[in-house]
């Protein structure tokens, strides 16, 4: 979407299609669920504090009820107790949802191949974007859900419709 | 939903699982579903972290409350039982995330012990250092989230603007925010950087004033001490026979710091008093954890000036146990033996047993260590302050209202990685 001389008052036309404005909408106030497992959860806090400031992404409410959030950040080791927990908290969300695995524990297990760690969170659930890093710089967060909205931005009016696994 | 009825009685229970497992747990009446069950957790914005409690509740008044753990056990002490002593340090960060330098230092000072390592002096004052500044970092995001949990937000902002203060100098050392594993067998990993100390300076310069900033946001606040007086009262005696140490233990007016009681890295040379609390409410571990962070900084200003003074270098020099500086390795055939050494199969330590405590900023963290003979340990335990103060919550929710829970929970300042490791 173009950008409109608000601010002068003159408000122009602007044409787009559905698609672009649906998207530019849900990328605008991506609602995370208020939901945290181990140390990454203390580095999403971090971002979303005063120094990162995830409201600039439209962020800063996190929802602690998964009905109402958008985004699931699943931030630190998944265990197999808690497993079943994260996967009833993904079917609860509504759709469109949207899941980024923060860190090396939820993206591929990490540094822990042993009995009590899930190998990755996407045995469990369809992830969007993996962050990297143990445990992700607040700023590589960020990056990971700027590339989350670049995602959503291009989903198609088809995709919509399908509901994901 | 599935109701199951107790034989013999009336009244239904709401709850959905198979009732008779819970009937030592809680009252006759939640059996008879005159009392209410009800599950807390462990996806509940107030648990801080993954922590499930079962509440049996009469109105809204507590009754029973069991806390339900291990939805974050990760099975680190028996993944450091197949690493090399100096791989498992980098496993210790990740129990208490909050404060990863005191993991790194109470099993780097076990493995010190079992082997007889010595520590220089310059690296004991480096430690002191890392230590209280981990316990400002620990402290900070408990006042934010527990100031936010009773509905302050504004605290929870100002608390990490600070903490990431801290998190820049760890880097400044470490290389890494969180996860330092700065601490290691025989001394630190590396020097202090020279951007570290003028950054600790300035910090300290402007720190006890933002800690009155806090205070002037919460310490007379009325709703806050609505909320958190009267609140969770422990007795000294109650305190003790559930084990709770740090904070919580001295909110009960009991004097047992370890960094007094049995002194480490050399914390009988530096001059701070141990607060301690009256009533043993939520308040006064409130009041507790606000002077400990004046106290640190005493301590850090101390430490700074014993930096120009402390003999020897940042590490031991025992090559048997710590690898050579890079620059050694050119020079010396040694060296690269040692280096070589130490990096593909570590060093042996004996089979006995050895228990080390420390005052981590949540209570007395230890760590059992039991050598094998060779270069992978048989058995690593940590005592974790978390857990033991988890386990106290039933006796210290008892009879409160279900909202007074949530000050509870903050107050005892639990992490779950902690206490299920």
């Amino acid at each position: 979407m173009g950008v409109v001389g608000s601010k002068l008052g003159n408000l122009g036309v602007v044409t787009t299609t559905l698609e672009t404005a649906v998207n530019w909408g849900r990328t605008g106030a991506m609602w995370p669920l208020l939901f945290g497992l181990a140390c990454c959860a203390i580095e999403m806090m971090s971002t979303q504090a005063s120094d990162y400031d995830l409201s600039r992404f439209g962020m800063e409410l996190n929802r602690a009820s998964p009905r109402q959030s958008d985004l699931l950040i699943v931030a630190g080791r998944l265990t197999r107790k808690m497993a079943p927990v994260v996967r009833q908290l993904y079917d609860q969300m509504a759709s469109p949802k949207y899941v980024i695995s923060m860190g090396d524990c939820a993206s591929c297990g990490g540094v822990y191949n042993n009995y009590a760690i899930v190998q990755g969170v996407d045995e469990i659930i369809p992830v969007d974007v993996y962050v990297a890093g143990c445990p992700p710089r607040p700023e590589q967060l960020i990056h990971g859900i700027l590339t989350l909205h670049e995602k959503v931005k291009g989903e198609r009016f088809a995709d919509w419709l399908t509901e994901k696994a | 939903m599935t109701m199951m009825t107790h034989p013999g009685a009336e009244a239904t229970s709401s709850w959905e699982g198979n009732i008779e497992e819970l009937r030592n747990l809680v009252s006759d009446r939640a059996l008879s579903g005159e009392t209410l069950l009800l599950n807390m957790g462990p996806h509940h914005p107030s648990t801080h972290g993954v922590l499930r409690v079962l509440l049996e509740l009469d109105g809204e008044e507590i009754v029973t409350c069991l806390p339900d753990v291990g939805y974050l056990h990760t099975g680190i002490e028996k993944n450091i039982e197949s690493k090399t002593y100096e791989k498992g340090v980098t496993l210790t960060d990740r129990m208490d995330y909050l404060a990863p330098m005191s993991n790194n230092a109470v099993f780097s000072m076990a493995v010190e012990k079992l082997a007889g390592l010595d520590v220089p002096e310059r690296a004991q004052v480096i430690r002191v250092i890392c230590l209280e500044l981990t316990r400002l970092n620990s402290h900070l995001v408990w006042l934010g989230t527990h100031a936010l949990d009773l509905g302050a937000m504004s605290v929870f902002l100002y608390a990490f603007r600070e903490r990431e203060v801290i998190l820049d100098m760890f880097e400044m050392l470490s290389g890494q925010r969180m996860m330092t594993s700065y601490i290691r067998p025989g001394g630190v990993w590396r020097d202090l950087t020279p951007e570290f100390l003028p950054a600790l300076e300035d910090f300290l310069g402007y720190f006890p004033a933002r800690v009155s900033d806090y205070e002037s946001l919460l310490t007379n606040n009325p709703i806050f001490k609505d909320r958190t007086q009267g609140i969770g009262i422990v007795e000294p005696e109650d305190a003790l026979a559930w084990g709770m140490s740090g904070p919580c233990l001295r909110g009960s007016g009991v004097n047992w710091d370890i960094r007094k009681a049995m002194p480490y890295s050399g914390y009988e040379q530096y001059d701070f008093d141990v607060p301690l609390g009256e009533h043993g409410d939520v308040y006064d571990r409130y009041l507790v954890r606000i002077e400990e962070m004046r106290q640190s900084v005493r301590i850090l200003k101390q430490a700074i000036k014993r930096l120009e003074s402390a003999g020897g270098g940042f590490r031991s020099d025992n090559r048997k146990f710590v690898p050579p500086p890079r620059a050694e390795l050119g020079r010396s055939m040694e060296a690269v033996i040692h280096h070589f050494k130490l990096w593909t199969e570590g060093y042996t330590l004996p089979d006995e047993e050895v228990y080390v405590g420390i005052e981590s900023p949540r209570g007395e963290i230890g760590c059992y260590l039991h050598g094998t003979g060779g270069n992978k340990p048989r058995r690593v335990r940590f005592k974790t302050p978390s857990f033991m103060h988890i386990s106290s919550l039933g006796m210290v929710s008892q009879g409160h209202m279900i909202a007074d829970l949530v000050a509870i929970i903050g107050s005892i300042d639990i992490v779950l990685g902690d206490s299920d490791r």
